[in-house]
C-alpha cells in the first residue's frame, strides 16, 4: 500500500512490510504495511489491544517480529536495534521514573546513556527543565511530583538526546486539560523543528488535531491509513449536509429531501439558534459538498425556503467507528 | 561496548541503592555486626576467661586437627587465648564471605527486581544499549558494592580482630595469607555468585523482597563450612582457601552464564 502523499521528504524514515508479531495464539500485529516520511506527525489510532505498543517495540528493535520486515532509518530493528534507539525517543504509556532521583539527575543520567556530549549536557538539561516548566523543581526528588509533572519530566527525558523520531504512546493519558494543551503545543513545536512523530493514541480529537496522517488499527490489523480527508472519502455514509428551514416546513422538507438523491436518510437535529429564530435544523445523510447545488435546486423547485445550508465532513470519530464496524 | 552508558547505569544503580533504606541498612549493619560485633563480643568473653584461666566450652575445638604451624606459632598461650585466635583467624573466616554475597545480592535485587517492580526498567530497555551492555552495566552496579563491602569488612575485621587478639593474647594475627586470599580472591567470586543467583531469581519474581530473599539463600552453604570446620571435618588452610576460591569462581561463572542467558530485552518487557 503506497500511502505517502508527497508533502514530506521522499525518504521513508519508517517502513514496514507485512510486519507481524504473535504472542502464542494471539496476533498482536498482523501484516502491517506502512510508510512514514521524515517530518510527519503520524497518528496510530486504535483502542487498547489494537497493537500500538507492540508496533513501537518492533520498530525500536526491542522485540523481534514473527514475520515481515521493518526498516527504520533504513536499518533493520532486529539486527540494528541499538543504532536505531540512539536516534529515537520513546515515551511509554506509563512512563515510570525512579522516585529516588531528582528531576535534574534523571535527565543527566539519560543524557549520559544516550551519549549527549559532556559539554552540552548541562545546557540541554537546563533547557528541557525550563521548557517543561520544571526548573524550580529540578533538584527535587521525583517521588514528590504530581502525575502531570512526572509526565512532563518523562517527555523531557524522551527528548534529552534530540531524537529524530519520537514515539509517543498515549502521551496525554490521565493528564488534566492544561497539561494536555502543553503536550499538544510541544508536539506542534517538535513538528515545526522537522521531527518525525509517531503518535499512538485512542484520543480521536488529539489525532485529528495533530496528525498529518492517521493509521486506524484494530486487533493488530491496519484498517485504513491517510489524512482525515482521505479517510473520510472512504466513508460515503459519513458525509452530511445540515439545512435550516422554517419550523412549520419541517415535515415537508423531510419528505422532499428523502426523495432527492443521493440523500439516504434525514433527521431533525436540535439547534438552539435555529429554534430561537423559529427555524428547525435538518441533517441530510449521504450528501457531500458537491451535492449542495442539487439540494438547493430541489428546495427552490418546491418553493421551500432555506436559511442555511452547511456541508459537513465526517469527523475522525465517524470514520473511526465506521471502520471498526467494517 | 558503550562504556559511557555502562558506567552511567552502574553508577546510578549504586547511588540510588545507597539512598534506599531496605538496601543501605543491611549494607551497613551486616559488616558492623559480623566484622565488629562478633569479634568484640567473643573477645571480651575470651579475655575474661584468659585472665581467670578458664577454658570456655568452645575451646574444645582445639582438640580437632589444627591448621599447619598453628601450635608452633602460638606456643605459650593458654587454651582461652588459643581458642580466640583460632576463632578469629580460622573458624569465623567462612562467615566473612556473607558480606560480599549479601551486599551484591541486595543491590542486584534492587537493580533488577526493584527496577521491574517500579517499572523503571522500560526506559532502559528503549536505550541504545545492547542486551549485553545492559546486563554488564547492571552486574557491574551490583558487583562493585559487593566487592567494596567485602574489602571494607576485611579492613574492619583486621583492625578489630587485631585489637581484640591483643586484648586477649597480646598478639597481632591479621592479615595472614588465608585472609588476604579470602578478601581479594574468594570474596570477589562470592560477590559474582550472589548477584548471579539474584539475577536469575529476579527474572522469575516481581518484587525486590522476593528476589533478595531467594538470593540470600546462597549464604546457607557457608554456615555448613563453619559447622564442618567446628566439628573437625576439615581445617582451613591457605591452599584449601585458594582452591575454594577457584571452585567458587567456576560456580560463579556458571551461574553468571545462566543469568546472562535469561537476560533478554524481550523477556524483560513481557514481565513489565
Amino acid at each position: 500500500m503506497d500511502d505517502s502523499d508527497g508533502r514530506f521528504s521522499s525518504f521513508p524514515i519508517i517502513e514496514t512490510e507485512r510486519l507481524t508479531r504473535a504472542f502464542g495464539q494471539t496476533v498482536a500485529v498482523n501484516a502491517l504495511s506502512i510508510s512514514i516520511h521524515a517530518g510527519e506527525v503520524f497518528g496510530f489510532l486504535g483502542h487498547n489491544g489494537a497493537g500500538k505498543t507492540t508496533t513501537v517495540r518492533l520498530l525500536n528493535g526491542v522485540i523481534a517480529p514473527t514475520a515481515g520486515v521493518a526498516r527504520v532509518f533504513g536499518l533493520d530493528p532486529t539486527t540494528h536495534g541499538h543504532r536505531i534507539r540512539a536516534r529515537t525517543g520513546v515515551l511509554t504509556e506509563t512512563p515510570a521514573l525512579d522516585p529516588r532521583l531528582t528531576a535534574r539527575d534523571t535527565l543527566r543520567y539519560f543524557a549520559e546513556i544516550y551519549g549527549v556530549p559532556k559539554q552540552e549536557r548541562r545546557r540541554r538539561v537546563d533547557d528541557l527543565l525550563a521548557f517543561f516548566e520544571l526548573s524550580s523543581r529540578g533538584d527535587h526528588k521525583v517521588g514528590g511530583f504530581s502525575k502531570g509533572m512526572r509526565q512532563r519530566l518523562a517527555l523531557a527525558r524522551t527528548l534529552i538526546h534530540d531524537p529524530e523520531i519520537i514515539f509517543l504512546d498515549e502521551p496525554t493519558s490521565g493528564l488534566d486539560p492544561v497539561a494536555i494543551r502543553d503536550v499538544h503545543r510541544m508536539i506542534e513545536r517538535l513538528k515545526q523543528r522537522g521531527r518525525t512523530i509517531f503518535l499512538c493514541t485512542h484520543n480521536l480529537i488529539e489525532a485529528e488535531r495533530l496528525c498529518d496522517r492517521i493509521a486506524v488499527m484494530a486487533q493488530g490489523r491496519l484498517l485504513a491509513v491517510g489524512d482525515i480527508h482521505q479517510l473520510s472519502s472512504r466513508l460515503d455514509r459519513g458525509h452530511r449536509v445540515s439545512v435550516e428551514v422554517d419550523a412549520a416546513d419541517l415535515p415537508r422538507a423531510m419528505q422532499l429531501f428523502l426523495q432527492t438523491p443521493p440523500v439516504v436518510h434525514a433527521e431533525a437535529a436540535a439547534n438552539r439558534l435555529a429554534d430561537r429564530n423559529g427555524g428547525a435544523q435538518l441533517v441530510l445523510y449521504g450528501v457531500s459538498r458537491r451535492d449542495v447545488p442539487r439540494i438547493i435546486e430541489a428546495a427552490m423547485q418546491d418553493g421551500l425556503q432555506l436559511y442555511r445550508v452547511q456541508p459537513e465532513e465526517p469527523s475522525l470519530e465517524d470514520v473511526y467507528f465506521a471502520l471498526q464496524e467494517l | 561496548m558503550n562504556w559511557e552508558a555502562i558506567w552511567a547505569i552502574a553508577r546510578k544503580d549504586v547511588t540510588v541503592a545507597l539512598r534506599t533504606r531496605a538496601v543501605a541498612l543491611p549494607l551497613a549493619l551486616v559488616p558492623l555486626v559480623l566484622m565488629v560485633g562478633v569479634p568484640v563480643l567473643v573477645g571480651l568473653i575470651s579475655g575474661m576467661a584468659a585472665r581467670l584461666e578458664i577454658a570456655p566450652a568452645d575451646v574444645d575445638v582445639l582438640s580437632r586437627p589444627m591448621p599447619p604451624g598453628f601450635d608452633a606459632r602460638y606456643a605459650g598461650l593458654n587454651d582461652a587465648q588459643l581458642g580466640y585466635i583460632y576463632f578469629i583467624v580460622y573458624l569465623f573466616a567462612p562467615m566473612y564471605l556473607i558480606l560480599p554475597l549479601m551486599a551484591s545480592a541486595v543491590v542486584a535485587a534492587d537493580s533488577f527486581a526493584g527496577e521491574k517492580e517500579r517499572r523503571t526498567l522500560e526506559a532502559l530497555v528503549y536505550s541504545p544499549t545492547t542486551d549485553r551492555e545492559l546486563l554488564f552495566a547492571k552486574i557491574l552496579g551490583a558487583w562493585i558494592p559487593g566487592a567494596l563491602v567485602g574489602l571494607i569488612g576485611f579492613a574492619l575485621y583486621v583492625l578489630v580482630g587485631n585489637f581484640m587478639t591483643w586484648y586477649v593474647a597480646q598478639r597481632i594475627v591479621l592479615p595472614n595469607l588465608l585472609w588476604i586470599l579470602l578478601a581479594f580472591w574468594v570474596g570477589p567470586a562470592a560477590a559474582v555468585l550472589g548477584l548471579g543467583v539474584t539475577v536469575i531469581a529476579s527474572s522469575r519474581v516481581n518484587t525486590f523482597q522476593e528476589a533478595y530473599q531467594i538470593g540470600s539463600l546462597i549464604v546457607l552453604p557457608l554456615v555448613l563450612v563453619v559447622v564442618g570446620q567446628a566439628m573437625g571435618a576439615f581445617a582451613l588452610s591457605d591452599g584449601l582457601v585458594a582452591l575454594f576460591g577457584l571452585v567458587l569462581w567456576g560456580v560463579a561463572g556458571g551461574v553468571f552464564a545462566l543469568a546472562a542467558s535469561t537476560f533478554r530485552r524481550t523477556s524483560l518487557l513481557a514481565r513489565l
